[in-house]
């Protein structure tokens, strides 16, 4: 459906962060990229989402295509106009508009008041909790509400696919699963794509199809989520968080691994 | 007891018609955060449009009133798209210093272009006083006021009610998100800038009947200062009861002050207001504040 084939960002014209990444995304699943602090993550779903370009970055090789559509260099909001929703790192909801308004503004592309209504309604029967603040500020809202209301606003305009970064962000675990099955439904019941960013490998491996891992700006691994899942260099590398409290490198993790093997 | 009527109803009209002026001010910062210092000068330059088309012209009040505001709107169409838009993105000084660099221009050319005499423009109403209980009102300024609360009304109406006012605040929290919601956000720039220009064309006629137009109406600018600090910078209702208390203080204070200490304190007294309000309440009685959390 969504497919990145070897591109390469650069900011400012010099900093290069992505050195050839290749991604499929499929229909109606949801696939998720892996990756530590600064491997990249962010860069490709911007780029995706055209969102790139306001930040003086630039895509210098390879294609982003759209059910074969090319979206290489095209403005955000024409991206969204193709049917592509960013859900932001951090969730940057309109903090001085109420949670409703986020949502109507998160319609702006839909072409009459009744599909805004209809949109509203359907994210309250995903999110019922919005229901309740819809009429607060959401600069107020907990960090889980603005959470949903962020995937709230980027389902308003009714996109094929939904580009999610981090969403267990800050989270407290239990909200976090609650986030997790919602989006799931979403997938089941309305068609969505998802393309989940996360560093939470249990957790996005757990519902994502399919998954990459990414390092330093290219893609390490790939694999179905279950191979991925029982892969132990990825478990050895997210034990390696929780037991010593530092992230190791999955390069690090290979190469200790080989180490230990020719020295035993 | 008289007196302080006559001099509250009478700072109740002119600070309706500051709140015009401030609400120029207030839908471009909303929208674009850019501070407007030549507001003052785009209301001078449409009461010398107006001015030209009436008096030069010979031609009919409401001509000029739809002249006024299809040149407004196309002046500052122009400076969003040739001067502001260029400069999006850099530090704010750059924005402020563009307007305060427009408002000196203004103020040179158009004694150049429209000719340096004092014109005099009338609205289509009497001038026979309006008794109306213990006030009494001016004709002009009571339709300059009703004008005011009319277009008060219908911005904030905007603003909080139509699907584009809210696209237009969305733009205003965070432009990067908003543009990644389909918002097109320099559209949206030139539209703030549009209403501003067309909100300066009401302004320059209103006061232009007032005051008689010549250059010397582009210092009713320097009374939105006080007004949208008092009533915060991004606030509509705010611009009202900022108009409205800076109306009534500097009456009171021409009424009876200026005979004690022999004039003058008209001029001062909003800006001691205005210094007040930076130090207890610098967001304004209803400006946005930052949201921070914890
Ligand atoms: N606007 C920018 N200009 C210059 N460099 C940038 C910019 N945005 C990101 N980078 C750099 O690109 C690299 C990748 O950043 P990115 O935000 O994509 O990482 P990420 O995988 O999302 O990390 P995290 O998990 O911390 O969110 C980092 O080294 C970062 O410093
Ligand atoms: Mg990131």
């Amino acid at each position: 459906m969504l497919s990145l084939n070897n591109i390469e960002v650069v900011y400012d014209g010099v900093i290069l962060v992505l050195r050839g990444v290749s991604v499929e995304v499929r229909e109606g699943a949801i696939t998720t990229i892996l990756g530590a602090n600064g491997a990249g993550k962010t860069t490709t779903l911007k780029a995706i989402s055209g969102v790139l370009y306001s930040e003086r970055g630039e895509i210098t090789k390879g294609s982003i295509e759209l059910a074969g559509q090319r979206l290489n260099g095209k403005r955000a909001s024409d991206v969204t106009r193709l049917g592509i929703a960013q859900v932001f790192e951090g969730r940057r909801v309109f903090e001085h508009l109420t949670a409703e308004e986020n949502l109507i503004a998160g319609g702006h592309i839909m072409p009459d008041i009744k599909s805004i209504r209809d949109g509203i309604d359907m994210v309250y029967t995903y999110f019922p909790r919005l229901r309740e603040r819809r009429h607060q500020q959401s600069g107020y809202l907990s960090g889980g509400e603005q959470q949903m209301l962020a995937i709230g606003r980027a389902l308003m305009s009714k996109p094929k696919v939904v580009l999610l970064d981090e969403p267990s962000l800050g989270l407290a675990p239990m909200l976090v699963e609650e986030i997790f099955a919602i989006v799931q439904r979403l997938v089941k019941q309305e068609k969505l794509t998802v393309l989940l960013v996360e560093q939470n490998a249990t957790l996005a491996l757990g519902i994502a199809e399919h998954g990459y891992v990414m390092e330093n700006g290219r893609i390490v691994l790939e694999g179905d989520a279950e191979k991925l899942r029982s892969n132990s260099d990825i478990k050895e590398f997210y034990l390696g968080l929780n037991e010593v409290g530092a992230r190791k490198s999955y390069r690090d993790v290979k190469h200790y691994r080989r180490r230990k093997r020719w020295l035993s | 007891m008289d007196f302080a009527f006559l001099l509250i109803g009478n700072g109740i009209l002119i600070g309706l018609m500051y709140s015009l002026i401030a609400l120029g001010f207030v839908l471009v910062y909303k929208a674009t955060d850019a501070i407007n210092f030549a507001q003052g000068e785009f209301v001078m330059l449409a009461a010398l449009i107006s001015g030209s088309v009436i008096v030069g012209a010979g031609l009919p009040f409401w001509v000029a009133v739809i002249v006024a505001l299809a040149a407004m709107i196309a002046f500052s169409f122009a400076l969003e798209r040739v001067v502001l838009r260029p400069l999006l993105g850099r530090p704010i000084v750059a924005v402020i210093m563009a307007t305060i660099g427009l408002a000196a221009i203004l103020r040179g050319l158009g004694p150049f272009i429209f000719g340096s005499g004092t014109r005099s423009i009338t609205l289509p109403v009497g001038d026979e006083p309006i008794e109306f209980g213990p006030f009494i009102l001016q004709p002009v300024q009571l339709v300059g006021a009703l004008v005011s609360l009319l277009f008060l009304g219908a911005f904030s109406w905007f603003f909080l009610k139509s699907r584009m006012g809210v696209a237009m605040r969305a733009v205003a929290d965070n432009q990067q998100v908003a543009s990644a919601m389909g918002i097109n956000v320099e559209r949206y720039f030139a539209l703030a800038w549009a209403m501003a220009g067309i909100v300066a064309a009401l302004g320059g006629i209103v006061w232009g009947s007032m005051l008689g137009v010549d250059v010397q109406v582009a210092l009713v600018g320097l009374k939105v200062f006080p007004v949208v600090i008092l009533g915060g910078l991004d606030s509509i209702p705010g611009a009202v009861v900022g108009g409205l208390i800076v109306g009534i203080v500097e009456n009171l204070a021409a009424g009876y002050l200026d005979p004690v200490v022999g004039g003058g304190t008209k001029d001062f007294a909003p800006y001691v207001l205005m210094i007040l309000a930076l130090m207890f309440r610098p967001y304004g009685m209803f400006g946005k504040r930052k949201i921070e959390r914890v």
